[in-house]
């Protein structure tokens, strides 16, 4: 069934379950949300996303409210906008003011709402929590310090991952996230709390000071793991990736595992080969690659010549793209003769 | 995937990965995907959580237990007891599919006959499965006819793999769950590109598309496409080219990308056969335990530093993207093989990745339609026989390739090794969450070394109270072939009687104590079985 909605004077027709925050993305019309994540269920936590409905006396939080036949909507007044800066000045009276050390800076949510609503001296300032507790997995650096308590993580963790192993704890002021009796994160390390955490309370350990934007590019591809193939992006740094994420509006969803998210730095090794080797008595010396190369077509060229084509065999690689497996196997066909060819598929 | 293609015309993933969220039921066997496939295993999990019911079967309590309404741990080596038992309660309770048995197979009177003998009884009897557990997970996949079935190297990786998979195969076909959306057969892929290699004809007895070597006609086209003459017959797979090196029939082997010592079974054969060779070529991006037995080696680039196509186990060709510069003088896999082939006498002028892609697409009609510019933002699944050809999200839809789908009776086989009063255990093998096939990739990634750097094997409380072993300590695992020294990880994981190791650590390489022996159609090593013994 479709429900004809209007929002800021504008109309649109949406099925039945919609939420008036995700009628008003239709229409392009922004409102600003920390705690809503299309892909986790709502939960109207941190009350940005409010907006007016004719008919109801208060506001109401346009990501739990669905929409209904009728619905007149406005999502912007100075009482709206006035109540929204009350909201985060409260969240930002307990936050760090330290983005210009914070990984996040320049990618945080709450940075750029503070930005929007120019705040910067907060008439709510007073104690803040403290938090030293360090976590000593390898992975994932948790500050929470700078957790707004939005709840992204622990949905994640539990609809998306099926893990739950965080939730919150304790109540008011000493409210914080943690895993059970607040030990050390015991879990996947998928990292997919990190990707929606909307501040710099979750971060990568590995990622620490390597870099932010700016000198920074950002290169889609797919991961070289699995066979999931599951699309990331790399971020560059100079010659070297200094992180690992994945987009939301690929089929994956941005969902990655441990492995994509936080085993790249094989690609920077300094055991990676750099320089052919030839084999001389027992000992490898670095050669140049004409020299290398001449030889293997020479030894290849003499193999066949006296032993014939079926006593060259290849093996090729899982690991490589398809063009280069098309190459290889054509290399050895056409070129040597022989059908000898095969990869790991059984491996 | 050889013994897929067999029976449904093609061996890939039937389904698409999104798909999983539409199935009703979801039955996984052989597969531990939370750990091995964790964005797929994610799909199901989100199935699960709109109502879908898992099956699990696994000698293993594997993480995806704890979606599951029925875990059946089977002892290894079992499955096609346990598929045949399943497909006997699915007949007996008449929840077999009779409109598209009759319609759309053939051979099922017969193989009808070949299941009646694997009653619930018996079948727990073999597997130790529980008779109830049988009856609900036939109950649970025969009432569906929206059902998708998911399987890796756990059904595979045996003497009788190309059977388990024809008794997978049959199951789907008694329940006409096959060939819609949200309902299929799913060989998980393991590595990012096996697709893609298989594909692109790196196999003995096919050349790019699956066309067969020795068909005559096959050959004639493709000597037409590459302007030379090509030997009429097929060549030997991976796991014989070894014998044949150990032989010395074999005499050069040109390795690109792989690591057989540490991955191919009984490790001291295979460096023993690799010493054999006169000539030993190893590309790689890392000096591996292979590539230090070579004669030559030649550096090339990892995935970062190159562009290309990777094919993903649901058949999707995406795009990978040069991102960094390779280290010293290292060189692209495509830009070597295009100067040893020259250096062969046949030079291959391609001027650009994508340049090979669009010939593979002239010799085979599935990937005809795919460019670089078509999967710039997104990849496109084959078949994709045109420009204009969206992509196929779902195979057979139109029915199947062969006309109709064979039942082929199988039967169970007990594995080649079976444990005696000398080797009273039953090893199994696999991966963990981690680490990464041979580990030359992920060993070297800090964080990952740090949390799970160590290698272990895993043993049940009772067997480790038996034999007086606690958690941690450092015991001895040996088969018919060979010994490690190992700590112990003491988990309900392992059933009594059966153990694991990852295979991930040269250090403790499980694969010195595996078994070569092959499926003899399609030639897996046996590695999810061996006799071993366990000691202090």
């Amino acid at each position: 069934m479709m429900m004809k909605i209007t929002i800021d004077g504008k109309s649109i027709e949406v099925p039945q379950g919609t939420t008036v925050l995700e009628a008003a993305r239709m229409l392009d019309i922004a409102i600003p949300t920390l705690c809503h994540h299309p892909k986790l269920t709502p939960f109207g936590g941190c009350r940005l996303c409010i907006v007016e409905i004719k008919g109801i006396p208060r506001p109401v939080t346009s990501c739990t409210t669905p929409a209904s036949e009728g619905m007149e909507v406005t999502t912007s007044t100075p009482r709206i906008k006035d109540l929204r800066k009350t909201v985060l000045e409260l969240i930002l009276s307990d936050h760090p003011n330290d983005c210009m050390v914070c990984e996040r800076a320049g990618d945080c949510t709450l940075q750029e709402m503070a930005y929007a609503y120019g705040i910067r001296e907060n008439r709510f300032a007073g104690e803040r929590r403290i938090y030293t507790k360090r976590d000593g997995n390898p992975f994932l650096e948790r500050d929470m310090e700078k957790c707004i308590l939005c709840g992204r993580c622990v949905k994640v963790c539990d609809e998306v991952q099926g893990v739950g192993a965080i939730d919150f704890t304790y109540r008011g002021f000493q409210s914080k996230i943690c895993p059970p009796y607040e030990e050390d994160l015991d879990c996947e390390f998928c990292g997919q709390c990190v990707a929606v955490c909307p501040t710099g309370a979750l971060a990568g350990k590995m990622w620490s000071h390597k870099g932010r934007q700016k000198g920074v590019r950002e290169v889609d591809t797919i991961c070289s793991y699995c066979g999931t193939g599951c699309n990331i992006t790399l971020h560059v740094k100079g010659n070297e990736v200094i992180r690992v994420t994945s987009r939301e509006d690929t089929w994956n969803e941005g969902w990655l595992c441990v492995k994509g998210r936080f085993g790249y730095q094989f690609i920077n090794n300094p055991d990676r080969l750099a320089k052919p080797l030839i084999k001389r008595d027992g000992k490898f010396e670095e050669a140049s690659w004409d020299e290398t190369l001449e030889y293997v077509g020479k030894r290849l060229n003499e193999i066949k010549a006296s032993h014939g084509p079926d006593a060259i065999g290849g093996l090729s690689s899982a690991r490589c793209t398809n063009e280069e497996n098309y190459a290889f196997q054509k290399m050895l066909r056409a070129g040597v003769g022989t059908n000898n060819v095969d990869h790991c598929a059984r491996l | 995937m050889a013994s897929l293609a067999a029976i449904f015309g093609s061996g890939a993933m039937t389904n698409s990965i999104r798909e999983i969220e539409g199935m009703e039921v979801i039955f996984i066997i052989g597969s531990n995907t939370k750990e091995t496939h964790p964005v797929i295993a994610n799909r199901m999990i989100k199935a699960y959580r709109k109502g879908a019911k898992i099956i699990v079967a696994d000698p293993r309590r594997v993480p995806m237990v704890r979606f599951a309404d029925v875990f059946m741990s089977l002892k290894p080596g079992t499955d096609i007891a346990l598929l045949n038992g399943i497909a006997h309660v699915i007949l007996k309770e008449g929840l077999h599919n009779e409109e598209f048995i009759g319609e759309k197979t053939e051979g099922f009177e017969e193989w009808k006959k070949s299941v009646e003998e694997y009653t619930p009884e018996k079948v727990e009897r073999i597997t130790g499965v529980a008779k109830k557990d049988i009856v609900k997970a036939a109950r649970l996949y025969g009432g569906s006819r929206k059902a998708g079935i998911f399987y890796t190297m756990g059904i595979t990786q045996h003497t009788c793999g190309s059977d388990n998979v024809r008794a997978i195969a049959n199951l789907a076909t008694l329940t006409g769950n096959i060939g819609r959306e949200s309902t299929g057969v799913n060989p998980l892929r393991g590595q990012n590109n096996v697709q893609g290699a298989s594909d692109a004809g790196c196999m003995p007895n096919v050349y790019p598309g699956y066309q067969l070597v020795e068909n005559p006609e096959v050959q004639a086209k493709f000597e037409g496409a590459w302007g030379v003459p090509l030997s009429p017959k097929a060549g030997l797979k991976a796991t014989e080219m070894i014998p044949a090196a150990h032989e010395g029939t074999l005499k050069a082997l040109y390795i690109m990308g792989e690591n057989p010592v540490i991955t191919d079974p009984n490790t001291h054969h295979t460096v023993e056969a690799l010493k054999k060779l006169d000539f030993l070529v190893v590309q790689d991006i890392f000096l591996t335990e292979t590539a230090a037995l070579a004669d030559v080696v030649l550096p090339s680039t990892c995935f970062a530093e190159k562009d290309g196509t990777f094919a993903n186990t649901e058949r999707k060709v995406q795009r990978v993207r040069k991102a960094v510069e390779p280290p010293g003088e290292a060189r692209s896999d495509l830009s070597i093989i295009l100067e040893v082939a020259q250096r062969l006498g046949y030079p291959m002028k391609y001027t650009s990745p994508e340049e090979v892609l669009l010939e593979f697409g002239q010799v085979w009609q599935n990937l005809a339609g795919i460019t670089y510019q078509r999967i710039e933002k997104e990849g496109i699944q084959w078949p994709c026989t045109d420009r204009e050809h969206p992509g196929t999200q779902y195979l057979f839809k139109g029915g199947f390739p062969k006309g109709k789908v064979p039942f082929s009776p199988v039967s169970y086989t007990p594995p080649a090794e079976v444990v005696s009063d000398e080797y009273p255990f039953i090893l199994t093998t696999g991966r963990n969450l981690y680490q990464y096939h041979s580990g030359s990739m992920t060993r070297r990634v800090d964080a990952i070394e740090s949390h799970a750097g160590e290698p272990y094997v895993e043993l049940n409380p009772s067997d480790g109270e038996r034999l007086g072993i606690g958690d941690g300590e450092e015991i001895r695992v040996a088969s018919r072939r060979g010994d490690i020294k190992i700590k112990a990880r003491i988990t309900q994981r392992v059933s009594s009687g059966t153990v694991f190791i990852p295979m991930h650590y040269r250090e403790a390489a499980a694969n010195v104590i595996t078994n070569d022996a092959l499926d003899k159609k399609v030639k897996i090593p046996e590695y999810k079985v061996c006799a071993v013994q366990v000691s202090k």
